[in-house]
């Protein structure tokens, strides 16, 4: 209960900050649809010369690309800003702030800043998937429908939990920012099925940065292609990732030396 | 004479600090190696599904055309666009302006120490990209030859071009936007996305017109042997004719920027 009030509130307090800029919100919006442009034409052009890319149709890879967009704007709404946030805050000292707080620390990081112009990527990504499902013509019964919320939630949470122990990292690490580089430069090659990846590139996208799951597992969920011991592993490591960072929070946070020293 | 001075001086204090930082140079390297990469591979796996060759490309050309790009795209690379918003936004830049030489001197010889340490890498890989990908590259002695006056010019351009843009930082603290305007139309005009013969003839048209393409492709084309002698030195004249127009930009951008933020802080 008390999780999902302070949700509440550091989202209402970052509604109240970003109306102040309303500049950004048609920024964003340009970005976003310039993002989705580029998306499209990408995959206009390959599918110009083919009808099938590791084994997905033009339409289907288009429903990924919505998932993609969608995770994407998950990603950026909450969990990149606020790691940012927290990465900067190890930096400077004032993470003694949020220590003081009387609340669960890591949780308070994880939601300490909310970029609500980026929910905007969440609708168009959802727009994109359902335009591409209409194409399809595919009946998304509600099993299907259930297993890509599910795959949703699990992809979510792994991202999640990744981006919090690389930025938990930032306690050993001072220069960690790059590392968050990675991750973007990495999240594009989720744009494509990564069925098209070499094996060793497909074990990196799937086990190192977890890409596989995030974008291509719930796409598969709704294009009725997703079997049970890839379901059971998102959902296994989504719980052991959840995890983790406790840990790593836990140890790292002892290294924490403070502002004052 | 002055000059050689000032960017040997340069060049000493910005090498000490890419070595300093190489970590993050080594994630630069990545981001710069994973685009052509992921587009290496969808291409590969289009001309596989077509019977192995694309629009005159054959997977092993594919694998040629990005892992050369890879490589070009490299040698003309510069982060200014992002470096700029910074400088103004902290104002930094004014230490840079009280020097008595132009800014930019000091931004070419921190680009080219960055890639004396980043180089060797960049290499490294795409030697490792080609035991993998198995490209089939047929080197003509006339077209490696003048591969390096190509590259040079290209790294010439693409530096006046972004160098240029970064000034949009004097007026906007917003320059993302900008930025990303530039980036897509790098991706689908300069080759990053696929070589340009693979896009329809409108936009191979808009893409001879416009700087992008001389910036990356045209170089990349060269050392594949994909260009006759009489589109080598058409090329040769796009750039000429681009680096000569975005100095004429580069100039009054850069006065006009310097009188806004003069403004600014004063």
């Amino acid at each position: 209960m008390t999780t999902l009030r302070l949700v509440w509130t550091f989202f209402r307090i970052g509604v109240m900050g970003e109306a102040q800029y309303r500049v950004n919100f048609a920024i964003q919006v340009f970005q976003s649809l310039l993002g989705l442009v580029t998306a499209l034409a990408g995959l206009a052009v390959v599918f110009s010369y083919t009808d099938s890319l590791g084994g997905w149709g033009p339409n289907e890879v288009a429903a990924l690309v919505g998932v993609y967009i969608l995770v994407g704007g998950i990603i950026g709404v909450v969990i990149q800003p606020s790691m940012e946030e927290f990465i900067e805050s190890v930096r400077e000292g004032t993470l003694d702030f949020t220590l003081t707080k009387p609340e669960e620390a890591q949780l308070l990081v994880s939601i300490q800043d909310v970029d609500i112009w980026e929910g905007l990527n969440i609708l168009l990504g959802l727009g994109v998937l359902g335009v591409a499902l209409e194409r399809l013509g595919e009946n998304v019964g509600w099993a299907q429908a259930v297993a890509f919320g599910v795959m949703l939630l699990a992809g979510a949470a792994i991202v999640y939990a990744f981006w919090l122990i690389l930025a938990t990292l930032s306690f050993w690490f001072l220069r960690i920012e790059n590392i968050l580089v990675i991750f973007q430069s990495v999240y594009e090659a989720g744009r494509w099925p990564v069925t098209i990846y070499p094996g060793w590139l497909r074990f990196g996208l799937t086990l190192i940065v977890p890409v596989a799951f995030a974008v291509t597992v719930p796409a598969e969920a709704l294009t009725g292609r997703l079997d049970w011991p890839t379901a059971l592993a998102a959902i296994g490591l989504a719980a052991l990732l959840l995890v983790v960072p406790r840990v790593v929070w836990r140890v790292g946070l002892r290294r924490y030396s403070g502002a004052s020293a | 004479m002055a000059l050689a001075q000032l960017y040997q001086a340069q060049f000493r204090t910005s090498l000490a600090t890419m070595i300093q930082y190489r970590a993050s140079l080594v994630i630069w390297l990545l981001g710069q190696v994973l685009e052509p990469l992921i587009y290496l591979i969808v291409w590969s796996n289009v001309s596989v599904a077509a019977g192995g060759s694309v629009g005159g490309y054959t997977t092993g050309d594919f694998a040629a055309y990005f892992i050369v790009l890879m490589v070009v795209n490299h040698l003309t690379y510069t982060w200014i666009m992002w470096e700029y918003e910074y400088r103004v936004r902290e104002g930094t830049l004014s230490a840079a302006l009280l020097r008595p030489v132009h800014p930019i001197h000091a931004d070419v010889a921190d680009n080219l120490s960055s890639k004396v340490v980043s180089t060797p890498g960049i290499l490294l890989t795409a030697l490792v990209l080609s035991l993998i990908f198995q490209p089939t590259l047929h080197l003509v002695p006339w077209t490696a030859v003048v591969f390096i006056p190509a590259v040079a010019l290209a790294f010439v351009l693409r530096f006046l071009v972004e160098w240029s843009l970064a000034q949009a930082a004097f007026w906007t603290t917003r320059v993302t936007s900008l930025n990303q305007l530039f980036f897509v139309a790098m991706l689908f005009l300069s080759g990053q996305m696929a070589p340009l013969t693979l896009f329809p003839p409108a936009i191979q048209t808009v893409a001879a017109l416009l700087p992008f393409r001389w910036m990356i492709s045209f170089p990349v084309e060269l050392l594949l042997g994909n260009l006759t002698p009489q589109q080598t030195i058409t090329g040769f004249a796009a750039q000429a004719v681009w680096i000569v127009l975005s100095l004429v930009l580069l100039r009054i951008v850069w006065r006009a920027g310097v009188r806004v933020y003069s403004a600014v802080s004063g």
